[in-house]
């Protein structure tokens, strides 16, 4: 039912930018505002280095919340990504005897089993998403400490470390992964079957299923496909990282993913998935961060003035919503 | 076949001409990205009237509401209530000052129950200030109970049928204090004997003095209830005068902006006065289509290039029918053979990949993916037919969307406009626009006309008798009596989830159908009821209680 109750005070009145702007640009301003606040205020910010620490740092959360985008977009939520990276660092020096590629392979697997357990129990057995991956929030960080004996695992492969510190062209490698997966899932969105029916099912379930759409394994696929980019996501972390730390890797990082795709105008109500905003979203959280710390502003403020953009995107998300 | 109800205005209450007025617009005016809703239209409405407001599918009647009620600030113009100038934030500020209206869809909170949702924003307390929740469920009930409506208080809103829905919308609008009451549609979900209850509320409304401002389509609903009518065309004030002073044929010149004998060309339907070349073997057979509490051993039959019919009051489980056909409820048993092959454990693929398509009842809840575009709206159960090894070909899209947009004349900015912001006439053309672009061998079309205005509506029913010359099976399913008849070439009654009567060849008449819904006595017994117009016509609406009307849809 449409909700009736709250009107945008007359566009057409005044030539401020309403929700609706901001809804659509305001993450890409904020992330300029932030830019320039630093350029002028900050000493060696715009250093090559610095951008260079920021988007490597960026990089893990960016590729988890491409995955909870394609997830959020359904209406649905994924609490289990989390676990997923910790799961996928546990593996890793397990088979990296192996060498890298069949330890990549395993750990991505393991991503794609959480997902498909996930995408079943919301899809076929029926769970909220909340609830359904809560299970394996718990339970996914229960089984990587339990593989990895519970012990923090030195990385020595040379070639898991050239994928955390290497760099193509200049370009970390962890960035341009992190890059080339957003267009792949840019692409995914706009222009393959799959994506449109990924929205389509978040914007009207009911519809979708009556207009035959395979309501079902489109909203596994979801799911397995965060859980993948999650392993990834876990398995970059433990390169930079050069240790597995199945205790520690990717906590909060559910909260993160999230915060990324809400600020950057994703809808938690389903039906649209913003893939360049979700990334603008991670960049924003992202710098703030990195500007609070310059300033030696304690953690505590940088957490306020995190939740205050947090608040400010989902009011945006509201105001559009009811009219 | 003169429609039942051509009986004289109602002339009760008020002379309306001296009385002074309630409501007042003032040269209003509403863009909206790409369309311009409203331009400078002044409306009024005087105290004790039942005015009409009239127009096609866009003219811009949700609006005018919506501007007058609070949902929507006008972009220029006053607003006036009994004199006083007034600006409402929200729909909230409207309802205080004496507006009560029912939106156009059914703006209710679907999880909160029934008595909840009459009540809501004046539950009645307790001396502890907490929810009076037995006098509220009694109060509701009884409230309920005069608009002959029987469902539980308690139960969640969700689980009504739409009709019910409407209902419940109604009881609670009429049940606050109120100088004006609004109605978007009120009729387009209702059964002829909620249409009944309907009009004696609003009769009792004008005693009371209290304006109504109502919108339809339905021609003859605004002739037997309505004062005065007001008519817009594309957002801009075209007339406003008695309703005695014109007749139908000016009226929907004026809403269409034709001549009137251009308009007078087409009949009460647009339906063709043969029958159709009725294949021999079916099409589609289903035998013993049975589901706990809603269908009971249903069997029909589908020919190509017949319109079947399926009547019926609300519950008598049409919807489902038609939902069981195109596997979109799961039966408990029953058969469903298509073109000679039985199809096993139906789903809404399988059903569509047979050639089946279901048009459904609720364009909101199950039609529309409102944040999506027109064009993706359209293509939507088509989409992996119109891509390349899974990547959408928006050429081909386009070439589609065009042809639909077209043959149904519907009215958006452009195809990459919003659905949700298309007005409810042209979202439903979108949905018959999705069914059509399949090309399907069967369809099932659950109130397809809902919503229309006359024009479109006349061009819908002229596609369903044209799809049925070009050999589609079509099963139709409509509260508009007089659309049922015209357009089916049998029908096929049901009552209380089973079926209860047949209606071929010559008995397919207005009066043998209300004959049959209402009575339990077997089609064959009333043969000749068609010349006979003795009990028929007159009492039709007043269904005996008997019959399983009222009930709600289940769910
Ligand atoms: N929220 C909105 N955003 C953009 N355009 C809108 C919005 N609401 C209505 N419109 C446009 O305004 C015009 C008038 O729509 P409105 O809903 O008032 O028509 P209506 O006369 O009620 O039609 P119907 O008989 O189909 O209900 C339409 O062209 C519609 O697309
Ligand atoms: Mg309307």
């Amino acid at each position: 039912m449409t909700t009736q109750a709250t009107v945008a005070p007359g566009r057409a009145l005044s030539r401020l930018p309403g929700p609706a702007w901001f809804q659509e640009y305001g993450v890409y301003a904020a992330v300029a505002a932030l830019l320039v606040f630093n350029a002028a205020f900050t000493e060696h910010f715009l250093t090559v280095d610095n951008l260079r620490t920021q988007l490597v740092q960026v990089a893990p959360v960016v590729i988890v919340a491409l995955g909870m985008a394609l997830v959020i977009g359904t209406e649905g939520v994924d609490l289990s990504v989390g676990s997923t990276m910790a799961l996928a660092a546990a593996l890793l020096p397990l088979y990296l005897g192996y060498g890298l590629v069949p330890a990549l392979l395993v750990a991505v697997l393991a991503g794609a089993v959480v997902g498909a357990v996930n995408g079943t129990l919301v899809s076929v057995v029926g769970l909220q998403p909340i609830v359904a991956t809560l299970a394996l929030f718990v339970g996914g960080r229960g089984l990587a400490l339990v593989v990895a004996d519970g012990q923090l695992k030195q990385i020595a492969n040379p070639d898991l470390l050239a994928l955390g510190t290497g760099s193509f062209l200049g370009i970390p490698l962890v960035v341009l992964i992190a890059g080339a997966l957003a267009l792949a899932v840019a692409f995914l969105v706009h222009r393959t079957t799959f994506g449109r029916q990924v929205v389509a099912i978040g914007g009207n379930r009911p519809a979708a299923a009556l207009a035959g759409l395979p309501v079902k394994r489109v909203l596994t696929g979801v799911y397995v496909l965060c859980g993948v980019f999650a392993a990834l996501a876990g398995v970059l972390a433990t390169a930079r990282l050069t240790a597995s730390d199945p205790s520690s890797l990717g906590n909060l990082m559910e909260l993160s993913a999230i915060t990324a795709v809400v600020v950057g105008g994703t809808p938690l109500s389903g039906g649209s998935v913003r893939v360049l905003g979700t990334v603008a979203g991670a960049l924003l959280m992202q710098l703030l961060r990195a500007t609070l710390v310059k300033h030696d502003l304690p953690d505590s403020t940088a957490q306020m003035a995190q939740a205050a953009i947090i608040l400010a995107a989902v009011y945006v998300a509201r105001e559009r919503r009811s009219r | 076949m003169a429609p039942p109800e051509a009986a004289a205005p109602a002339t009760a209450g008020p002379e309306p001409a001296t009385a002074p007025a309630v409501l007042e617009a003032r040269g209003v005016s509403k863009r909206f990205p790409g369309v311009v809703a409203l331009d400078d239209v002044s409306f009024t409405l005087r105290a004790g009237e039942t005015h009409a407001l009239v127009g096609e599918n866009g003219a811009g009647k949700s609006t005018l509401i919506k501007v007058l009620t609070g949902v929507h600030r006008p972009d220029s113009g006053e607003l006036l209530l009994a004199g006083r100038q007034m600006h409402f934030a929200r729909p909230f500020e409207a309802q205080q000052a004496g507006i009560s209206t029912i939106y156009q869809e059914v703006n209710l909170v679907p999880l909160m129950s029934v008595a909840r949702n009459i009540f809501l924003g004046r539950e009645p307390t307790s001396r502890l200030g907490l929810i009076d929740f037995a006098r509220m469920h009694r109060e509701a009930a009884g409230l309920l109970a005069g608009f002959g409506v029987r469902v539980d208080p308690r139960r969640p809103l969700h689980t009504l049928g739409v009709g019910t829905q409407q209902m419940v919308a109604l009881a609670r609008a009429v049940s606050v204090e109120a100088r004006v009451v609004v109605m978007d549609e009120p009729t387009s979900s209702l059964e002829p004997r909620e249409v009944e209850t309907l009009f004696r509320v609003i009769g009792d409304l004008r005693r009371q003095n209290i304006a109504v401002l109502y919108v339809s389509h339905r021609m003859d609903e605004l002739y037997r209830i309505c004062d005065r009518v007001t008519v817009l065309r594309d957002g801009r004030h075209i007339h406003t005068g008695d309703l005695a002073d014109i007749d139908r044929m000016q009226l929907v010149s004026m809403m269409l902006g034709r001549e009137v004998t251009e308009v007078r060309r087409h009949g009460v339907t647009a339906f063709g006065d043969e029958g159709h070349d009725v294949a021999r073997t079916p099409v589609l057979t289903a035998t013993g289509l049975t589901r706990r509490h809603q269908l009971d051993a249903v069997g029909l039959e589908l020919h190509a290039g017949e319109v079947l019919g399926l009547g019926g009051l609300l519950g008598s489980g049409r919807s489902e029918t038609a939902k069981a056909l195109a596997g979109a409820l799961a039966l408990d048993a029953g058969e469903i053979t298509v073109a000679g092959r039985p199809m096993r454990r139906t789903t809404s693929a399988r059903a569509i990949r047979a050639g089946i398509s279901l048009l459904p009842e609720d364009r909101k809840a199950e039609g529309i993916v409102p944040g999506l575009s027109v064009r993706e709206n359209i293509v939507l159960a088509a989409m992996p037919r119109l891509s390349r090894a899974g990547i959408v070909s928006r050429r081909r899209q386009d070439r589609i969307v065009d042809i639909f947009m077209k043959r149904l004349r519907i009215k958006a900015s452009s195809p990459e406009q919003q659905v949700g912001e298309l007005s409810g006439g042209n979202q439903q053309k979108v949905l018959l626009a999705r069914w059509l672009c399949l090309e399907p061998k069967v369809l099932l079309l659950d109130e397809p006309t809902r919503g229309i205005d006359v024009g479109a509506k006349a061009e819908v029913q002229a596609l369903i008798d044209e799809l049925a010359q070009e050999g589609l099976a079509v099963l139709l399913i409509s509260s508009d009596i007089e659309e049922l008849v015209e357009g089916s070439d049998r029908i096929v009654v049901l009552r209380g989830g089973a079926v209860a009567g047949e209606l071929t060849g010559d008995q397919v008449g207005e009066s043998t159908l209300l004959q049959v819904l209402a009575d339990h006595a077997p089609p064959a017994a009333a043969d000749a009821a068609d010349a006979v117009p003795g009990p028929g016509t007159e009492a039709a609406p007043h269904i005996p209680a008997g019959a399983p009307a009222g009930k709600e849809d289940p769910r």
